[in-house]
């Protein structure tokens, strides 16, 4: 028998309200504020937090490559994080949560992570 | 036993002596008695007095020794080893050196002695000639110093005319060749030039020449040559020269042997120098004899390089081709504006000297090899490519100012200088003259150290060739200018450059379409993000004027929002602690209001500061609120590579503090000075003078090119400061291209900044009026009236302060 993960599910906007390039918060229903992002190779979704100021701020940031891997910056002291991962590219021992997601009925749901 | 030197004279030379004496330390009591009422200063900077007749600039650094100015020796009694000046102070010596100097040599044609006759040497003489203005100007004399004394009159507002005897500008420096070209650009300049004319006489308002034509003249300059000043040393018996000048031998000692002389007062093999080196080098050679050293004379070098009026003019080693045998090698290109000319041993083997005229660049490199075998065969040494400095030998000179190696250039490379500037730092090199900058760039090449101009991994290219491509193109987005001349996604680096030079480049909103993803959050969000998430909000205040009704709106919106409100530097109003959702909500009260964005959050033109002007201040001589107002709405908007601050001062008290700004105007009795490239911050900077006297129309004009050729041509956050520093020829080549037009772009940039003018529009009014643009301004796309609950706040001295975060989980680098 193969472990069934559950996971929950929560609907956040339609897909066409994502721009190109560009992140939006977004808040569950445990209180959490995660960062949805649009880029060329689909959605992504990160913590909303920042380590490094403590303030709510990467859905603000800018989206773009380092070295091919796609990142988003920290708009306050501009640390990297790598958006498949939530690793952080300038400081190895840092992390932010990444969250599964997907495009259901032109809706797009987050799941838990 | 302390023994007593008396030094005649302050100037450079006297003052190189006193000052190296001291360093070294010993028993000499020093007295310093000068002539002249000031302390000792630079006066070979002395046409840079023109730039702000601020004389404390050209201070040299004081020594503390007793030095009585104003007081002239008249009476030197070598029995008795003392001298007496005319107030009647008296000293015994030990030692006496004279360093008295030269006087300029004023032809006694008739005329020569009326009011409107004056000398180009000192301070006093400058200002002299200030007071004395006038529209037409004739100076006498195009050696280098009338050259310096007629770009002085320009920039004076006196349109002078050069009167040369030889056949040539500067025939002692320069030879035929290098002199029809100089000719040739300073006729460029408008400058008038007559060579192989004398004059016949002066009159009131007119100079005649030998040739019966006539030079309009208000104001007339003479600077042909200099004389030694040795009326001392002759009343007293020294001996002096055929031609003049005080007879001294290698060591500087006169025919009297506790008396010595330096510098241009004395003839050392014969010769007079009118040039400081050689005068500091005699200064050096009796600091070690007083010492107890045995140094000598080493003989001079008389190489020089100068810009004068924006022309670079170079002469070194033997340039006039002297030496026996000598062979000529000469590049003339007219059509770049270039003249070079090598003097080679009659076997080509060696160096001898050289000039250039046009293009200097490669003085530094040719001069180092002078003495030395060449490097190559000496065609190529002055074709267009130029010379490399590999093949420099370790002990050549690099930077002749302070004495620096190419080995010691190098070594400093090995510790880890990666740049210009720090190898400044390390080694002093290019902070004299700065004319070795070109071969410091060269050698970190040749070394090894990439000197990169990429803007990041994705572009190749520089932030101006970035905008010279897509100026040229027409590429209006990212994605194609990316894919077509860069490589990957973009980055928080690129992507807002791009998005500014498209904002330059007049491409509507800048949250317009996929131009909105390249912003960073204060662009995208028009606003500055702080440091708990919230923004703070900065509505313009043109020139810091503002009625009590708007002031009573700003308190209103503040109270109902509750924003911390604090007064800026710049003479507006920041309004701290607005979330995304409250933005446009705070906007729409202070745009019906009659406000506007005040581009606070964009490397944009900020504000542009003043004082209160004519219009109240007993002091002011012109409106600088009115001006101020009228600068601000005009650039107002325009992206640029960094912030653009301003400032109008209206009188010369300088209230407005404009020297402290990209571009600051302060007004004089005539009209306004133009000052640009100043900054505070990390590194302080005071503006530099880039027009003076001009009217409104001209001083507009002048900031639309100025402005315009940064926002094209400057790096990354390049401020104005450190971009004149990095422009080859600095500020001379940017009035070069600003003032006279040198590249022909004038016209381009005017209508480059009309555009901007013409197609303005208020960022703020832009989303507020868009539903798709005021959509974006939500806490949370799935919540938009949800606060973001990260954020809080409580109380300091009566306002709301945001609570810190806790500590953060990691601490920022």
């Amino acid at each position: 028998m193969t472990a069934v993960q559950e996971r929950t599910w929560t609907t956040v906007c339609r897909f066409e309200q994502l721009l190109p390039g560009r992140g939006v918060a977004a808040l569950l229903p445990d209180g959490e504020q995660v960062a949805v992002f649009r880029t060329e190779d689909g959605l992504h979704v990160l913590s909303n937090h920042d380590p490094f100021s403590s303030a709510a701020v990467l859905s603000r940031g800018i989206v773009g490559d380092r070295g091919g891997v796609p990142v988003v910056v920290s708009p306050v002291y501009k640390q990297a994080f790598e958006l498949a991962t939530g690793r952080c590219v300038d400081d190895a021992s840092v992390a932010v949560t990444s969250y599964p997601v997907e495009v259901w009925d032109g809706y797009v749901r987050v799941g838990s992570p | 036993m302390t023994r007593t030197l008396v030094v005649i004279g302050n100037g450079m030379v006297g003052h190189h002596l006193v000052r190296t004496l001291t360093e070294r330390g010993g028993d000499w009591r020093i007295v310093v008695l000068a002539e002249e009422p000031r302390p000792a200063y630079d006066r070979v900077a002395l046409s840079s007095y023109v730039d702000g007749w601020d004389a404390s600039k050209l201070s040299l650094a004081p020594v503390d020794v007793e030095t009585r100015l104003g007081d002239k020796v008249v009476e030197i009694d070598r029995e008795a080893r003392k001298v007496v000046t005319e107030q009647g102070f008296v000293t015994d010596y030990d030692a006496l050196v004279l360093a008295t100097g030269s006087y300029p040599f004023v032809p006694p044609v008739p005329g020569h002695d009326l009011p409107n006759c004056y000398v180009y040497r000192t301070i006093e003489d400058l200002d002299a000639i200030r007071a004395h203005g006038g529209v037409n100007g004739v100076v006498i004399g195009g050696g280098l110093l009338g050259l310096e004394a007629a770009n002085a009159l320009r920039l004076m507002g006196v349109r002078p005319q050069v009167v040369e005897l030889a056949p040539r500008l500067m025939p002692l420096q320069i030879d035929e060749g290098g002199g029809a070209l100089l000719r040739r650009e300073v006729l460029r300049l408008g400058l008038d030039v007559h060579c192989g004319v004398s004059v016949a006489s002066v009159g009131e308002d007119r100079v005649v020449l030998s040739d019966g034509s006539e030079l309009p003249a208000d104001i007339v300059v003479f600077s042909a040559g200099v004389r030694p000043r040795d009326d001392l040393a002759r009343r007293f018996g020294l001996e002096v020269g055929e031609r003049g000048g005080i007879v001294v031998d290698a060591a500087c000692r006169t025919s009297d042997e506790s008396i010595y002389a330096i510098g241009e007062c004395a003839c050392i093999d014969g010769r007079v120098y009118g040039l400081v080196a050689p005068g500091y080098a005699m200064a050096d050679v009796v600091a070690d004899q007083l010492s107890g050293g045995a140094k000598v004379f080493p003989g001079a070098d008389t190489s020089t390089k100068l810009k004068l009026l924006g022309v670079d003019v170079a002469s070194f080693g033997d340039a006039h081709a002297v030496s026996p045998g000598a062979l000529e090698v000469v590049h003339n290109d007219p059509v770049s504006g270039s003249y070079k000319k090598i003097v080679v041993s009659d076997d080509a083997g060696t160096l001898l000297g050289g000039v250039l005229v046009g293009d200097a660049s490669s003085y530094a490199t040719l001069r180092a090899y002078v003495g030395r075998p060449l490097p190559a065969d000496p065609g190529s040494l002055i074709a267009p490519a130029g010379v490399a400095n590999t093949a420099l030998p370790d002990d050549a000179q690099v930077c002749s100012c302070h004495a620096v190696t190419k080995a010691d250039i190098v070594a400093a490379i090995g510790t880890g200088c990666a740049d210009v500037p720090s190898l400044k730092v390390c080694t002093k090199a290019g902070t004299g003259c700065g004319s070795c900058v070109p071969t410091l760039k060269q050698l970190l090449t040749s070394c090894g150290v990439e000197q990169s101009k990429a803007l990041c991994e994705h572009f190749p290219q520089s932030r101006a060739e970035l905008f010279e491509i897509i100026h040229a193109t027409g590429i209006r987005t990212f994605s194609q200018l990316v894919a077509e001349h860069g490589s990957g996604s973009g980055c928080d680096l690129c992507k807002p450059v791009v998005a500014s030079i498209l904002a330059s480049l007049n491409s509507g909103h800048v949250l317009e379409g996929e131009q909105a993803a390249l912003q960073d959050t204060n662009d995208h969000f028009l606003a500055n993000l702080q440091r708990n998430g919230t923004y703070s909000v900065v509505p313009r205040i043109p020139g810091g004027e503002i009625t009590p009704q708007k002031l009573m709106v700003i308190a209103e919106v503040a109270q109902d929002f509750g924003l911390y409100t604090k007064i800026t530097g710049g003479q507006r109003i920041d309004l701290f602690g607005a979330t995304v959702d409250q933005l446009p909500l705070i906007w729409r009260r202070l745009v019906d209001a009659g406000f506007e964005s005040g581009h606070a959050y964009g490397k944009a033109l900020r504000t542009v500061k003043s004082c209160v002007g004519s219009t109240w201040c007993r002091y002011g001589v012109q409106d600088s609120v009115g001006l101020a107002i009228e600068l601000e709405l005009r650039y107002r908007g325009l992206r640029s590579p960094h912030k653009l601050k301003a400032g109008v001062s209206g009188c010369a008290r300088e209230c407005a503090e404009a020297r402290s700004k990209d571009f600051g105007v302060i007004a004089t009795e005539q009209g306004w000075n133009l000052y640009v490239g100043g900054n505070g911050g990390f590194t302080p900077r005071h503006a530099d003078l880039l027009v003076s006297d001009v009217d409104t129309e001209t001083l507009i004009r002048t900031i639309d090119r100025f402005v315009m050729f940064y926002v094209r041509t400057a790096d990354r956050l390049q401020r104005t400061s450190a971009w004149i520093e990095a422009m080859e020829g600095g500020l001379d080549h940017l009035r070069d291209v600003i003032v006279e037009d040198s590249l022909g772009i004038a016209a381009e940039l005017e209508k480059a900044m009309a555009a901007h003018v013409r197609d303005y529009a208020d960022e703020w009014r832009g989303v507020l009026e868009d539903p798709v643009k005021l959509a974006r301004f939500s806490s949370f796309v799935n919540a938009p009236g949800v606060p973001d609950p990260s954020i809080s706040f409580r109380e300091e001295r009566g306002q709301r302060v945001p609570v810190q975060l806790g500590i953060p989980e990691v601490m920022a680098r």
